[in-house]
């Protein structure tokens, strides 16, 4: 049962991200969680304001049920499946975050300092975590998937646009991390 | 449609991404500052599995559910747009320290006040859907 309480290695949980990957395809879909925004943006009427939201969105509707799905799955992991071991992250990293004012995570999934709702009623926490939202939005739209549409399908499927796009988060995510959080934080 | 079958493989892919640590916040600082192997354990481990199955399917002319011969579809060759809107993309990543999938998997896990961050990347993607025709 530790096996299963405990975090999973790398070893099983990546074979398994590419399971669910494949499960998709069988069932003749691609896997991709970006493509859901903008399913729910024509669901909620965009398609009458411009026409890339304009599509029957019914067609669809099978990547909600993804999303739901992964929603009970979060549920399911922390409430029934997990111990109280604190997450085992580099004591660099966190030595360097604790530079920025952020505590340890113990067994925290996100940290208290920017997600908690003391921690948003600070609207500079709260702009950081719309902008953040913003642009995940934007980008993954505009490069055509995220991580599960480029960096798991698209690079098990060779596609070299994806392997752009994954270059691409990787230009992001390091400008981020080591140019604009010492800013930021 | 039958829709259990799709709410499953979601429960699966939430439970895999929440025990994987793959939707920490700090598992995804770490990677950006190459402090660990984990979560590029992960991604890479994933690929190469999802590189074996599909040439597998392929090369055994397996079908879908549905009957029809498994193909992916080729994503579009528009390389600025993958570049630039990765970039974007990126930049959100690191500091939500959460993508699509995890985002919605981290409401589940009871951290709500993600839904601000669910909230705006759909106000990304709409004003991504009014701004698109005059991207680059």
């Amino acid at each position: 049962m530790d096996y299963i309480l405990n975090p999973w290695p790398w070893f099983v949980s990546g074979p398994l991200i590419a399971t669910v990957m494949f499960l998709l395809v069988s069932f003749g879909k691609t896997f991709g969680m970006s493509s859901n925004l903008r399913t729910l943006c024509s669901i909620g009427g965009a398609g009458k304001i411009t026409s890339f939201f304009d599509f029957d969105w019914k067609e669809h509707q099978w990547n909600l049920w993804v999303v739901a799905g992964s929603i009970i799955g979060g549920f399911i992991a922390v409430q029934f499946l997990s111990n109280t071991a604190a997450i085992d992250i580099n004591p660099d990293t966190l030595a360097v975050l604790a530079e920025y004012g952020f505590a340890a995570p113990q067994n925290n999934l996100v940290p208290a300092e920017l997600f908690s709702l003391e921690a948003l009623q600070n609207p500079y926490n709260l702009t950081l975590l719309i902008l953040a939202g913003f642009m995940i939005g934007f980008g993954t739209r505009y490069a055509g998937g995220c991580t599960s549409g480029h960096a798991i399908t698209g690079l098990s499927n060779l596609q070299l646009p994806s392997l752009i796009a994954v270059i691409g988060f990787f230009i992001g995510g390091l400008l981020m991390t080591h140019v604009f959080f010492p800013f930021i934080f | 449609m039958k829709a259990i079958k799709f709410l499953f493989t979601g429960i699966f892919f939430g439970i895999v991404l929440t025990k994987s640590e793959a939707v920490s916040w700090y598992r995804i600082v770490e990677m950006f500052r190459f402090e660990s192997f984990h979560m590029y354990g992960i991604i890479g481990s994933a690929v190469i599995t999802g590189v074996v199955l599909l040439q597998l399917s392929k090369r055994f002319k397996m079908n879908t559910t549905e009957g029809n011969p498994i193909a992916l579809p080729e994503k579009a060759k528009l390389y600025k747009k993958a570049l630039f809107g990765g970039s974007i993309f990126g930049l959100g990543w690191a500091l939500a320290g959460a993508c699509p999938g995890p985002m919605f998997i981290l409401f589940g896990a009871g951290y709500y006040s993600i839904s601000i961050v669910i909230l705006a990347s759909l106000l990304g993607t709409f004003v991504y859907g009014l701004v698109a025709h005059k991207l680059p």
